[in-house]
C-alpha cells in the first residue's frame, strides 16, 4: 500500500511537473499563476497520501496549511496588480495584461 | 518506491530552484519562488520535520511569496540585467556553498551526533509532547526571545524607510478602492477557516507539530486576506493597541525570562510545576505579535494620502 | 475485508491521478486563460476528491479521515473562489486591456 501511493505521488509530481514547464514558457503571468495553483492541488494530493503512506496524522496539518495558503498566494497575486498601476502613476482598478517578455 | 518518489521530488525541486534563478523577469521569478516554497515544503515532510514544512509552507511560500509578489510587481523597469561575471560569481559562489554543505552532512560519521537523546530524557520536565517545541520554548528558550527582539528591529527597519511625516499614519492598502467580488468571496470562506487552523496550530503544537511560529503565519496572512477584501483598514502606526500587541510577545517573554531568576534561579527559568501554562501563556502573547509584525513587515512603510 | 479495502483505495486513487493528468492536457492544450482556470478549477479538483475517498479507508483513525474529508472540502472550496479571482482578473485583462503593461522584463521587450 505504501508504494502505491508512493508510486502515485510521484506520478501526480511528474504530471504537475509538466504543467509548471508548459505553462512556464508562456509569457502569460497569470497562466504562471495558474500554474502554481496546480501544484498546490496536486501538493495536498501527495500530502494526503503520504500522511497514510507514513502513518503520520500530522501531514495533513500541512496539507491544510497548503490548501489555506495556495488561495491566499492567489488573492496576493490578484491584489499585486493594483500596486504595478500605482508604480505607474495611474488609479482605479489595474488588470494585469499579462504579458512578461 | 519512495525511492522513486524522493528522486522526483528532488528533480522538481531543482528544476523550480533553476526557474526562480533564471526567469525572465521578477514577477515569474516571484511566482516561481512560491511553487519553489510548496515544493520544500513536502521535501520536509518526507525528511520527516513536519514542524519545519509547516513554517516552510506559511512563511516561506506564504509571507515571503507575498512580499516578493509586491516588491516584484512595484520594481520599476530595470534597465539592465545584470552582467554576465556577476551571475557567473554568484553562480560559483552558490555551487561552492552547497557543495561545501553537501560533503559536511555526508561527512558525518555514522550515527551522527546528535542531542535528540538528551532532549528526549528531559522532555517529561516540561510537561510537552511535542521535542521540537520543547527545544524552541524551553531549552532553546534564550533563541526564540532574541528571535522575536530581531524581529521586531525588522519591523521598525522597515518602518524607518517612511517618510518623516509620515511616520504616523497606516501603510497603503492593498488594494485601493472597493475589492473586487471575488477577492472579498475568498476573503469570507477562507479567513473563518484559516483563524481556526491557526489557533489550532498554536495550541495543538504544545504536543504535535505545530507552534506559535506556523500559527502566527496562518492570522497574518487571513488578516492579509482582509485587508485584500477591503474588509479591513492597514493599523496606523501611531495605534497604541497596536504597538502594545506588537510589544506583548517579546515582553512577556522577557518577563518571563525575568521572573525566572526568582522562581527557578536562572534567566527564563520557568517556575517548576507551572511549565506549561507559563509556557502557553508565553506562546499567546508570541502568536499575537508575530502575527502582526508578519502582516506589517508584508504591507511595508506607512505612507501618507498620496505615495510619492 | 482489508484486500477488499485496499481494492478500493487502488482504484479510487488511480482514478484521481487519471483525473488531474487530465486536467494538466487540458491546462497545456486549452486556448487562453479563462479556459485553463475550467480545467484546473474541475478536473484536478474531482481528482483531490476521489483520492480522499480513497486514502479514507486506509486512515489511521476516525479523527484523520475527518482531517481528510475536511482538507478535500476546503481545497474545494477555496479552488472554486480562486477560479472566480483568476477569471475576473482575466476577464478585466482581456476587457481593460488598454492599460499599462505590468512591470517588464530587465533590458526592455515589454508587453503591449
Amino acid at each position: 500500500m505504501a508504494d502505491l501511493l508512493f508510486a502515485a505521488g510521484a506520478v501526480l509530481l511528474v504530471v504537475a511537473a509538466l504543467g509548471l514547464v508548459a505553462l512556464w514558457r508562456t509569457r502569460a503571468v497569470a497562466d504562471q499563476m495558474l500554474a502554481v495553483q496546480l501544484l498546490g492541488s496536486a501538493g495536498v494530493a501527495v500530502l494526503l497520501m503520504l500522511a497514510v503512506a507514513a502513518g503520520d496524522g500530522s501531514i495533513l496539518d500541512v496539507a491544510l496549511l497548503l490548501a489555506l495558503l495556495a488561495a491566499f498566494a492567489a488573492a496576493a497575486f490578484r491584489a499585486c496588480g493594483s500596486t504595478v498601476f500605482r508604480a505607474r502613476g495611474t488609479a482605479g482598478d489595474a488588470p494585469f495584461t499579462g504579458d512578461q517578455s | 518506491m519512495s525511492l522513486v518518489f524522493d528522486a522526483v521530488l528532488c528533480l522538481l525541486v531543482l528544476g523550480v530552484g533553476w526557474r526562480v534563478v533564471a526567469a525572465p523577469a521578477a514577477l515569474p521569478a516571484a511566482i516561481a519562488f512560491i511553487a519553489y516554497g510548496l515544493l520544500l515544503g513536502l521535501a520536509w515532510v518526507r525528511l520527516a520535520a513536519v514542524d519545519v514544512a509547516l513554517t516552510e509552507v506559511a512563511v516561506g511560500s506564504g509571507i515571503a511569496g507575498i512580499v516578493l509578489l509586491r516588491a516584484a510587481a512595484r520594481v520599476p523597469q530595470v534597465s539592465a540585467a545584470p552582467s554576465a561575471a556577476l551571475r557567473l560569481g554568484a553562480a560559483v559562489l552558490s555551487l561552492l556553498v552547497a557543495g561545501g554543505l553537501a560533503v559536511m552532512v555526508l561527512g558525518l560519521p555514522e550515527p551522527a551526533p546528535t542531542l535528540a537523546g538528551d532532549v528526549a530524557r528531559h522532555m517529561p520536565a516540561t510537561g510537552l509532547g511535542n521535542p521540537v517545541t520543547g527545544v524552541l520554548m524551553v531549552f532553546r528558550a534564550l533563541d526564540t526571545v532574541l528571535e522575536m527582539v530581531v524581529l521586531l528591529l525588522a519591523l521598525i527597519a522597515v518602518w524607518a524607510l517612511a517618510l518623516e511625516r509620515d511616520w504616523r499614519n497606516a501603510p497603503p492598502p492593498l488594494w485601493p478602492g472597493p475589492a473586487p467580488a471575488p477577492v472579498d468571496f475568498l476573503a469570507r470562506i477562507l479567513v473563518p477557516v484559516g483563524l481556526l487552523v491557526g489557533f489550532y496550530q498554536l495550541w495543538a503544537g504544545a504536543d504535535v507539530p505545530g507552534g506559535k511560529f506556523q500559527g502566527a503565519a496562518l492570522l497574518a496572512a487571513m488578516g492579509l486576506l482582509l485587508m485584500m477584501a477591503g474588509r479591513m483598514a492597514p493599523p496606523e502606526a501611531r495605534s497604541l493597541r497596536l504597538r502594545v500587541l506588537l510589544l506583548a510577545g517579546p515582553f512577556a517573554f522577557l518577563a518571563v525570562g525575568v521572573a525566572g531568576f526568582a522562581m527557578a534561579g536562572t534567566f527564563l527559568g520557568y517556575p517548576p510545576g507551572f511549565e506549561k501554562p507559563v509556557i502557553v501563556a508565553v506562546e499567546v502573547a508570541a502568536t499575537a505579535s508575530v502575527a502582526v509584525t508578519l502582516a506589517l513587515l508584508v504591507l511595508g512603510p506607512p505612507a501618507g494620502e498620496r505615495r510619492p | 475485508m482489508s484486500g477488499l479495502a485496499d481494492l478500493f483505495t487502488l482504484a479510487c486513487v488511480g482514478v484521481g491521478v487519471a483525473f488531474f493528468a487530465a486536467g494538466t492536457v487540458g491546462l497545456l492544450r486549452l486556448p487562453d486563460t479563462l479556459t485553463r482556470i475550467h480545467a484546473l478549477a474541475k478536473a484536478d479538483n474531482v481528482g483531490l476528491a476521489f483520492i480522499a475517498l480513497g486514502l479514507l479507508p486506509q486512515a489511521a483513525s476516525v479523527l484523520d479521515g475527518a482531517k481528510m474529508v475536511a482538507v478535500w472540502l476546503l481545497a474545494q472550496l477555496a479552488s472554486g473562489a480562486v477560479a472566480q479571482v483568476m477569471g475576473q482578473m482575466a476577464n478585466a485583462a482581456a476587457s481593460g486591456g488598454a492599460g499599462p503593461a505590468p512591470a517588464d522584463a530587465p533590458g526592455g521587450g515589454g508587453a503591449p
